[in-house]
């Protein structure tokens, strides 16, 4: 491993660090409106509203407040909640750990599920299992995943089939059933869309590798069909597979906000609900930022799993 | 083929017997027949090569012997019988245990072919594996460094653990041809195995390959379009047309008394080296597939038919009994009495006028690093063009000869600013073009053209052909709508192109008519000087021919100077008046062509030109072997950049100073140590193999 290449990627996640805090300090700070009128309300006196803002950092120049934030989350200090006064961090850690938790399942089963089907599907190539697979995924994709959520809540919680529960965790040291059993319906319905782009991605690359040449060669050579699937073709045609999961982690983050409001589930997204809700600026910034920097993350993983997949990919050449 | 190896022949075993094949495909607005009524004989320890330009159904039939058509093609009907065994009714099972075991399929492009994220000595233990039941994987992998020594691939058990990435084009054929070895196939299946490799690389790989058919008593089928590879190395020869067998025989009769006008027609389109021969392109087109003619499928581009040729079947017919010599030819007897005329050419010396561009010290280097890698690391940048000093003329052909990755297509893109020079000066009409104004360079891009070796991808996919020779001249000349009509139209005639295409799309035309439309847009705007990018090597021999005689022509006719960039030294000496000979981005030999191919030579000119496969098979090449690949451009040797290859290296003195060019006599200039004496005398093979 490549370490100049690999410490230049580490400046160039420090950079988009750096750029998307701007981005969020912009939006949430720069937006027209007073931030101590909405704690207050409208009745406030102007004394209030001036002690509010001392009290809260606001009366600063507006760059002395960009060069603490941003040296806040480069440390990951991103102050006090505007409502309950806890310092933001400890409110997010659990909550991240959750989402995470929630998003790790729903990888998990897209894994287990959209890439044996996608290998089946290419296999049996122009079939009616192909057909049947590639259909079915045309009808995830055209789901959204608030309405897979709904539906799943409405089929799956109440009678006559209450397999589920409603909502809500339970911690993984209580039991892996009862947490998994609180899990699987909301990495469910994250999971239509990406289950089915990730499927197609499987197929399609695995369609042109068993096409390629040295599959050719490889059958020419007398070996059989399946290890022709799992000796030679799988590891060259998982590649693209690995960039589309690396993206979906980052669609999945998105996607936490609605899953999570509709399941009750307490994790990053409920909170960003509640931050808007109650104009709790620091719980909201962070709450954006943190999902994002495990998105820069995630892609930075996948270059490296190329590098494992496919020998002629080294970093930083 | 002598009596006693004919006594031979008829006691061995037939080993692979294609007998009047048809293969049909499955196509949109039909079938085609790809092959029709195919006859084919391999016997045990013999080289059968199999002939023919592209399209013409070669590497169908290869695959047809091991079931292995595309799944929208068959055999329709005939017999392929492989050692008794019937291939054409053999279940699954039967196949998997014949494929890789007993026939062994080597495929082109060895570097698409092997796995490329699994080491080479996994893809050859793989089929050891399979078909040998080694005892242990220790017993498998002594086979796989066994046949890996018997390639000649350097350090068998450390090239095991590479990835074919990591290896050279000429490795990874070397690497491709120990898979197909590994378990001592009985069939050796090579599907153009040298096409894409330098004639250096060819050259080696056919001695190899040579020395292997005395260790394997295997039979081997080579298709090549090469007929040179197929004199060199092949008993007997089969010359496939447009899905027909056409002539089928011993390599010396075929080709010292061709019995079918197709062969002799591809024989005098072939360039030869130092043969004074004229090449004459042969009329017309290939018949498409789908649109088969009725009788002889050869009859509308040749000089022999007549009406009776156009109508019913024409039968194979022989030629010769004891030899096995058969010709698909009614006047066959007429053709081998005719040992077709070959024009000798006639040298004209042409007059040269002044200098059109001058360069002096050319550097151009490339992957520099950035100041963080060149501060943290040891960057070396990579010297594709280092200090190249030419001189073109108005209306000369200047050549550029070289293996590949010797800075050859860089040299050419940089002198015409397509690339930017790292050092050094380019002069052009008399002036550095790194001052021209904006409208200057705008002129001298006029003036100055390239032409590319693929010309389907330098001709936009969606214009037709009006349109891209419109674009020139709307850019560089002032002529209104009806005068770029009148110059499309006059274009197209001087390439030989019929006015009615110019409605047509780059995909409507064949390769040959492809790169006349890109060489009518170069001369378009009637430059003065052309960059010709191995505008030959992607089209057959038969179109190469055409395309030759047609940019000698327009040389002639414009007065443009150009700058001939190939690896095929052949095609050089068809057009070219001077040559420069490039090895790791320096010229290392430049001179008039007659006296390139004459001595003193470069060793390393003097190599290349030995590595040459002749047409004929009875002269015996002195081969020079040149041992390894080209050094890294990134780290040239110290010294003269050739000494790690050259087989007359004196000593220290090629590694530790550099020679320059010097002129040895009628500016034939030599950068060697040597004196040209010593360039004189032929040079002992011997030699050289004491050192390996």
């Amino acid at each position: 491993m490549n370490y100049v290449y690999l410490l230049k990627r580490l400046v160039y996640m420090l950079a988009a660090v750096l750029a998307v805090s701007s981005a969020v300090f912009a939006i949430t700070t720069l937006v027209p409106g007073n931030v101590a009128n909405y704690i207050l309300g409208t009745g406030a006196t102007e004394e209030r509203v001036a002690q509010v803002e001392a009290d809260l950092g606001l009366d600063r120049p507006v760059h002395v407040q960009y060069l603490d934030f941003v040296g806040g989350v480069l440390t990951l200090d991103f102050g006090e909640s505007f409502v309950s006064g806890q310092p933001v961090s400890e409110m997010i850690w659990p909550r991240l750990i959750r989402t995470l938790q929630l998003a790790a399942v729903a990888m998990t089963i897209s894994i287990v599920t959209a890439i044996p089907l996608g290998i089946v599907a290419a296999a049996k190539r122009d079939t009616i299992v192909d057909q049947l697979v590639t259909t079915t995924s045309y009808i995830g994709l055209s789901v959204p995943s608030f309405v897979s959520a709904t539906l799943l809540l409405l089929l799956f919680t109440s009678p006559p089939l209450e397999l589920f529960p409603r909502g809500g965790y339970v911690a993984l040291k209580n039991g892996v059933i009862p947490w998994l059993h609180h899990l699987l319906l909301p990495a469910i319905a994250m999971n239509t869309v990406i289950l089915a782009y990730v499927l197609r991605q499987t197929r399609s690359s695995m369609v042109e590798t068993l096409e390629s040449e040295y599959i050719r060669t490889a059958r020419l050579k007398g070996v059989a069909e399946s290890k022709v699937l799992f000796g030679h073709a799988f590891r060259n045609g998982l590649l693209p597979t690995v960039t589309v999961l690396a993206l979906n982690f980052g669609w999945m983050m998105g996607a936490v906000v609605i899953i999570e409001e509709i399941f009750a589930y307490p994790g990053v997204g409920e909170m960003i609900i509640q931050a808007v809700d109650s104009r709790d600026l620091p719980v909201l910034q962070a709450a954006i930022l943190v999902p994002t920097i495990a998105f820069i993350i995630a892609n930075f993983v996948a270059d490296i799993v190329y590098t494992l997949l496919d020998p002629r990919i080294t970093l930083g050449e | 083929m002598t009596t006693q190896r004919q006594a031979e022949r008829t006691e061995q075993e037939t080993l692979l017997e294609v007998d009047s094949v048809d293969v049909n495909f499955e196509v949109p607005d039909g079938q085609i027949q790809a092959l029709r009524n195919v006859s084919l004989e391999v016997e045990r320890g013999e080289t059968v090569g199999l002939a023919g330009e592209s399209g013409s159904g070669k590497s169908t039939l290869a695959f047809a012997i091991v079931r292995y058509l595309d799944a929208n093609g068959w055999v329709d009907s005939g017999s392929i019988r492989f050692d008794g065994m019937d291939m054409l009714s053999a279940s699954t099972e039967q196949l998997r245990s014949v494929r890789g075991n007993r026939i062994a399929h080597v495929a082109q492009n060895p570097g698409s072919s092997l796995n490329p994220s699994m080491r080479i000595g996994k893809q050859i233990r793989e089929s050891v594996e399979l078909h040998q039941n080694p005892d242990s994987k220790a017993a498998a992998n002594e086979r796989v460094y066994e046949v890996l020594d018997q390639v000649d691939l350097p350090d068998p058990e450390g090239m095991a653990e590479r990835y074919p990435h990591e290896l050279s084009g000429g490795q990874q054929q070397r690497a491709m041809l120990a898979v197909g070895l590994s378990c001592n196939p009985d069939l050796l299946i090579l599907d153009e195995p040298t096409t894409g490799l330098d004639v250096t690389t060819q050259a080696k790989f056919l001695d190899l390959l040579e020395e292997l058919k005395s260790e394997y008593d295997a039979g081997i089928l080579l298709i090549t379009h090469n007929l040179g590879v197929i004199a060199e190395i092949a008993d007997r020869v089969n010359l496939l047309y447009a899905g027909e067998m056409l002539e089928s025989g011993p390599v010396e009769s075929v080709f010292t008394d061709p019995a079918n006008p197709y062969t002799q027609a591809l024989l005098a389109t072939t360039p030869e080296m130092d043969a004074d021969k004229k090449i004459r392109p042969i009329p017309g087109q290939i018949p498409e597939l789908d649109d088969i003619p009725p009788g002889c499928i050869f009859a509308d581009r040749c000089e022999y038919a007549t009406e009776n040729c156009r109508t019913g079947e024409v039968p194979m017919e022989t030629v010769d009994s004891a030899t096995g010599h058969e010709s698909r030819c009614h006047y066959w007897s007429d053709v081998i009495g005719s040992t077709a005329e070959l024009e000798t050419e006639t040298e004209t010396e042409r007059t040269h006028g002044e200098a059109v561009m001058t360069i002096d010290s050319l550097r151009k280097y490339y992957d520099e690093g950035s100041l963080l890698t060149n501060l943290l690391t040891d960057h070396d940048p990579v010297k594709a063009v280092n200090d190249v000093s030419l001189t073109i003329h108005e209306s000369e052909a200047v050549g550029l000869v070289g293996e590949s990755g010797c800075g050859k297509s860089t040299l050419g893109r940089t002198l015409l600013k397509l690339h930017e020079a790292t050092g050094g000066s380019i002069r052009y009409d008399d002036r550095d073009i790194d001052e021209l104004s904006r409208s200057e360079l705008n002129e001298f891009r006029s003036e100055c053209q390239i032409i590319f070796q693929d010309p389907e991808g330098s001709l936009n996919p969606s214009r037709t052909v009006r349109e891209i020779l419109a674009r020139p001249l709307k850019l560089f000349t002032d002529l209104g709508a009806e005068g770029r009509a009148e110059r499309t139209e006059e274009l197209l005639g001087q390439v030989n192109l019929g006015a009615n295409i110019v409605g047509k799309k780059p995909h409507e035309l064949s390769g040959g008519q492809q790169q006349r439309v890109a060489i009518a847009r170069a001369f378009a705007a009637r430059p003065s000087l052309i960059v010709l990018d191995e505008p030959v090597s992607s089209l057959d021999v038969s179109v190469q021919a055409s395309i030759l005689n047609l940019l000698k022509n327009l040389c002639v006719e414009y007065g443009t100077a150009y700058l001939l960039i190939s690896h095929d030294l052949s095609v050089i000496e068809e057009i070219c008046d001077r040559v420069a000979v490039m090895y790791l981005g320096e010229i290392i030999e430049t001179a008039p062509t007659s006296q390139v191919f004459e001595p003193p030579y470069h060793p390393y000119t003097r190599a290349l030109l030995s590595s040459i496969p002749l047409l004929d098979p009875e002269t015996e090449t002195d081969r020079i072997k040149l041992e390894g690949d080209v050094p890294e451009p990134r780290d040239p040797p110290t010294g003269c950049s050739f000494h790690t290859r050259c087989p007359q290296k004196i000593g220290e003195e090629c590694e530790q100073s550099d020679p320059s060019l010097e002129d040895v006599g009628g500016g034939h200039c030599i950068s060697c140590h040597h004196d040209t004496t010593e360039l004189d005398q032929p040079i002992e093979n011997q030699k050289h193999d004491d050192n390996r």
